[in-house]
């Protein structure tokens, strides 16, 4: 079966106001933006028949925008806007590198941001990265709006915390108050382009004077349901010099915070050994 | 009705509002050198440029390209008269079924570096079954560079 056309039914708003009444009056409606994934199920003819609220046209919702705090992403900025904008590059590093292995050019220019977030796939290619820049996601409904941590807006596979009648709006990225001392991101998949990954990394360290830790973030995604931080491993390190005991240690650690499948991508032990590999040479540089 | 511009003329589609840019250009328009070929946005097949940007036509459906301009290789050249790039891929065997060609010389066409390392990655978006890449890396790499191929 293919998608057919003339079974769907398209809500076109012009505005975030009619986005967000639409949005009200017709809760079954599938918010649609770039269309990078939602096209691909609609293709095989799986979601004929639905209601698409189509976002493209809501302008107010697009670029990306200096505050005073830091940068605010419209929800349908692409990611080739996000991996090619000079402040996201400068300031936020791992988020422009995160854009620029999302699919492959044509994908980059078409996927947004909020998209990516709505769609909630465990293996989101800018989550671990969001994770450690430590984002905050805007949601506006009818009653108003509200910020979302980064992290809880993941409910699971495929599965957001967003309320029925809620649409984002925008992502705030907040300035990092000190420059990293190193700083990772890093996609494992199968091909150059194009691939879903086996698993995913971003990382930033922070030391202190004295060369201990004076913080460390690590995220990673496609290991659990829901992108992770690894907290217990963050924890661990606090306050250490950095050895190849202590980041032994926060490799064993690591399976406090995820909980790695076997799949068509890849197994549990592979993600885990490659993930645990990634941290290690992260914290011994 | 929906209005936008294909190959610098204009149009205005009526039909279902969620039909695939794809469906669009060959079955309304009959511009059939563009291709599906895996309809999931893997293999590049299908790419056009909108505003100028590559991306896959199976994944965009036609309302949202409404006041947009939409590059298909039918823009390039024509039998007779094949822009340079197109010929280069004629003179170094670049295509062999042909399939993944169109989506290649639309990405290929907007590429900034055409160093050989900067063209495999540009053209990472698109699967060739056939040729192995060498020859449409060389293709593209030793097409003569102007600045509208």
């Amino acid at each position: 079966m293919r998608g057919s056309p003339r079974s769907m039914t398209v809500l076109r708003p012009r505005d975030a106001a009619e986005a967000v009444s639409l949005c009200a009056e017709h809760p079954s409606a599938r918010p649609l933006a770039g269309g990078t994934d939602y096209m691909v199920l609609w293709n095989m003819g799986g979601l004929n028949g639905q209601s698409v609220l189509d976002l493209s046209g809501v302008q107010g919702w697009r670029g990306i925008r200096k505050t005073v705090t830091g940068l605010s992403i419209g929800a349908l900025a692409t990611h080739a806007e996000l991996r090619d904008d000079p402040a996201v590059r400068r300031e936020f590093p791992l988020l422009a590198q995160a854009a620029s292995v999302v699919g492959a050019e044509q994908i980059q220019n078409r996927g947004t941001l909020g998209g990516n977030i709505a769609n909630a796939s465990p293996a989101g290619d800018t989550f671990p990265a969001l994770a450690v820049y430590e984002a905050t996601v805007v949601a506006v409904s009818r009653k108003g709006q509200r910020s979302i941590p980064f992290c809880e807006v993941f409910a699971g596979v495929k599965k957001t915390n967003l309320e029925p009648g809620e649409l984002i709006s925008s992502i705030e990225l907040p300035y990092l108050s000190r420059r990293p001392y190193r700083q990772l991101y890093r996609k494992v998949g199968t091909r150059a382009a194009m691939s879903i990954s086996k698993t995913v990394a971003a990382g930033l360290l922070w030391l202190a004077p004295e060369r201990s830790v004076r913080e460390l973030r690590f995220a990673l995604g496609s290991m659990a349901p829901t992108v992770r931080r690894l907290k217990a491993a963050e924890e661990l390190v606090k306050g250490k010099r950095l050895s190849p005991e202590v980041a032994a240690e926060a490799c064993e650690s690591m399976r406090k915070d995820v909980s790695p499948i076997d799949d068509v991508r890849s197994t549990a032990q592979y993600r885990l050994h490659v993930s645990q590999n990634l941290l290690s040479d992260f914290l011994l540089g | 009705m929906i209005p936008f511009t294909v190959n610098g003329k204009k149009r205005n589609y009526q039909g279902p509002a969620f039909k695939r840019l794809l469906d669009v250009l060959r079955e309304d328009f009959g511009l059939a050198g563009t291709k599906e070929g895996c309809g999931e946005g893997e293999c590049g097949a299908c790419t056009v440029l909108l505003d100028g940007k590559p991306v896959t036509s199976c994944l965009i459906p036609v309302c949202q390209v409404q006041g947009r301009k939409v590059e298909t290789v039918e823009s390039l050249g024509r039998p007779g008269r094949l822009n340079p790039l197109q010929k280069s891929f004629a003179e170094h065997a670049g295509a062999q079924c042909g399939f993944c060609t169109p989506g290649i010389l639309m990405t290929a066409s907007r590429l900034k570096k055409t160093d050989p390392e900067a063209v495999r990655l540009g053209l990472a978006g698109h699967l060739c079954r056939c040729t192995g890449y060498a020859h449409i890396v060389e293709s593209v790499t030793k097409a003569p560079r102007s600045r509208k191929r």
